[in-house]
């Protein structure tokens, strides 16, 4: 927990009805630092960014900006700007007058007004475009305008649904760099709602990964990306390969997983936090998951410690690397990424027998199945 | 020719069956025109000569002239009142969500749909009761009964063609909530409102049923035409009629063009 956290929430929910769109939700979050909050659609991250805006009303819980509460006060009064999905972009309205509209209704005189919009528009490159209609105006300059009617208001957080869903691909990348710049250069907060791992994992300081309402984990991205602490996060980040089996014998301070295609075993400490080794039991049931480019895929077998015999079921090409997709004799998938030309030295066809095998400190037993045993939870309708 | 028109019958046809439609439509209209402008007493097919007689009569009859200002001050007030409660019932319907909305709506466009005479009669006993029977205000306040549920319609199409986040937006940006709905909602359903204003009007105006059950001395275009009709036959009728159709027509006509102006110009919805 941080000492003085200039955004805080605390226990948030919402539900409707009987449908929980949010359960319980904390986070700190220090000045300036890039929160993106990602999670397939419906987990509950735009509910959790519009009570944020007072959009929705919490059912619960606490939110304080800058060591104000500010989960009481109605929507205009929160100085908390929106950049919307669609936008949102008063279409009668100049790029100007857009920019300008937030300052109005806080009552700035025209002269500054003018003067605080032209030097956002410079600033955001779309001086040009100052006169024109917005409904005239590209998908990327639209993009601009929303931002510069938000950060006009100089904020102390800026929030962001989806803003770059409406680009192409090519837009949107250019877009994120320009993005992340900003916000360095700002030094404002920034709560960032995505579905795009890309977006999430580049441009944040600290990734938030919701599931049906629930956080399931907050961390840096590397951490996400390579310590996924449940089976969601794991199977959601992708690429990482799961095998269910049971805690078995330790032999010199070494553990084994029974898994239903044979014995593999585990690494230094498991992958686990320091000390937790001495949590884990005989016979207790576990995931290991294993990163697919550890994984080597071979022809013939005795190649690595970890090694389970697998069929090939098809090949997924992905620029410089190439996706194997793998399933052992109990039915169980695995993936391996291989590089372009480890591939062409790897003589098997789609349907061949293979080998993937791995070295143990590259496995790690996924925290929150051993602690809580939890599925990831259906959610109730 | 696209292959669904292959066995339609031939263009003439429709062309011929279309003239038909609007020579039934507008011949009436057309020979009440002509007749205003003919100098015989009676009209007949035998046009003696062109007068402008009959106007010059109209337009220095007392009686009609008091119709006239009656009828105007009831469509004015109906238009504004009308229009104000169109709009009104228009937004929430648009933004807001609630219990019964369905309801709500279809009981607030049902007015036109119930026959003029049995409103008219309701009109007047209801009237009775509380003591404004035969004033003029009974009328306007019958008139905006009949006339708001077309007003809402056109609030209501205009309306439907705004993003309900705009609103939210300017809220995020600071506007409270009358500023969001002055700033935001009303210059986009400008357009309607105007429309509204003017086809609310040309229903008042055009109104007999209800003006004659509940104006009582009080007399409106309508019902003073038709009260001297049922006397005799007399050749200003047309002039009043060709002086009605033509008002109506305009406005009906200026308000299509706004409405239509505005649908497929700059102001509609931001294409994404």
């Amino acid at each position: 927990m941080m000492t003085n956290p200039h955004l805080k929430m605390q226990g948030l929910a919402k539900s409707y009805g009987t449908f929980v769109a949010v359960e319980d939700f904390s986070l700190d979050i220090a000045e300036g630092e890039f929160i993106a909050i990602m999670g397939p659609s419906g987990c509950g991250k735009t509910t959790t960014l519009r009570m944020l805006a007072g959009l929705e009303t919490a059912n619960r819980g606490e939110i304080t900006l800058a060591g104000t509460r500010i989960d009481q006060l109605p929507v205009w009064e929160r100085k908390t700007p929106l950049v919307w999905q669609s936008l949102a972009l008063f279409p009668f309205m100049t790029v100007r007058e857009n920019v300008e509209f937030g300052l109005k209704m806080h009552g700035v005189s025209r002269a500054e007004r003018r003067r605080r919009a032209d030097d956002w528009l410079e600033r955001l490159g779309i001086s040009d475009y100052a006169d024109r209609n917005v409904a005239r105006l590209s998908g990327g300059q639209r993009q601009r305008v929303a931002l510069a009617r938000s950060l006009v208001l100089e904020p102390k957080v800026l929030l962001l649904d989806e803003p770059l869903s409406a680009l192409d691909a090519h837009m949107a990348i250019k877009m994120q760099g320009e993005l992340k710049k900003l916000q360095r250069e700002l030094g404002i907060t920034f709560v960032y709602v995505t579905h795009s791992h890309s977006e999430a994992f580049s441009l944040a300081d600290r990734v938030v990964i919701m599931n049906a309402g629930r956080v399931e984990q907050i961390g840096s991205p590397q951490d996400i990306f390579l310590r996924p602490r449940s089976k969601f996060v794991a199977q959601f980040v992708g690429g990482i390969s799961l095998l269910e089996g049971k805690i078995s014998g330790k032999k010199d301070d070494e553990w084994f997983l029974e898994t239903r295609d044979g014995k593999v075993r585990l690494g230094h400490g498991c992958g686990l936090a320091e000390g937790e080794t001495a949590d884990l039991a005989e016979g207790e049931t576990a995931d290991l998951a294993v990163r697919a480019d550890r994984i080597s895929v071979t022809v013939g077998s005795g190649w690595g410690e970890n090694e389970i015999a697998c069929t090939l079921v098809s090949e997924e090409f992905a620029g410089a690397v190439v996706n194997l997709h793998l399933e052992t004799a109990s039915g169980r998938s695995l993936v391996a990424q291989l590089q372009q030309r480890d591939l062409e030295q790897l003589d098997a066809s789609i349907g061949a027998r293979v080998y993937a095998s791995w070295h143990p400190d590259d496995g790690f037993l996924l925290e929150s199945a051993r602690t809580s045993g939890s599925e990831p939870r259906e959610r109730a309708a | 020719m696209p292959p669904h028109q292959k066995h339609s019958l031939p263009k003439a046809f429709w062309i011929a069956g279309l003239a038909v439609v609007f020579l039934l439509l507008y011949a009436p209209i057309v020979s009440a025109v002509l007749f205003s402008f003919s100098a015989d007493r009676f009209p007949s097919l035998e046009i003696s000569g062109f007068s402008t007689q009959w106007y010059a009569q109209v337009l220095t009859d007392r009686a009609i002239l008091e119709a006239l200002w009656n009828s105007l001050t009831v469509a004015g007030l109906t238009a504004l009142i009308a229009s104000a409660l169109g709009f009104a019932a228009a937004y929430a319907d648009y933004r807001f969500r609630f219990f019964g909305q369905k309801a709500v709506l279809a009981l607030a466009l049902l007015p036109p749909t119930v026959p003029l005479v049995i409103l008219g009669l309701a009109m007047l006993a209801f009237f009775s009761r509380i003591g404004i029977a035969g004033t003029l205000m009974a009328v306007v306040a019958a008139h905006v009964v009949i006339a708001a549920p077309f007003a809402m319609a056109v609030c209501r199409l205009r309306l439907a063609q705004l993003d309900t986040e705009l609103e939210i937006a300017a809220q995020n940006l600071g506007a409270e909530p009358h500023s969001a709905l002055i700033r935001i909602v009303l210059p986009h359903t400008l357009p309607a409102i105007l429309a509204a204003v003017l086809i609310t009007f040309a229903v008042s105006f055009d109104e007999y049923v209800i003006a004659w059950f509940t104006g009582g001395l009080n007399q409106t275009i309508p019902v003073a035409v038709l009260t001297t009709l049922q006397g005799q036959v007399d050749p200003t009728i047309h002039v009043i009629g060709t002086l009605s159709f033509s008002m109506t027509l305009t406005l009906v006509l200026i308000a299509l063009a706004v409405v239509l102006n505005q649908s497929g110009g700059r102001m509609s919805k931001e294409e994404t």
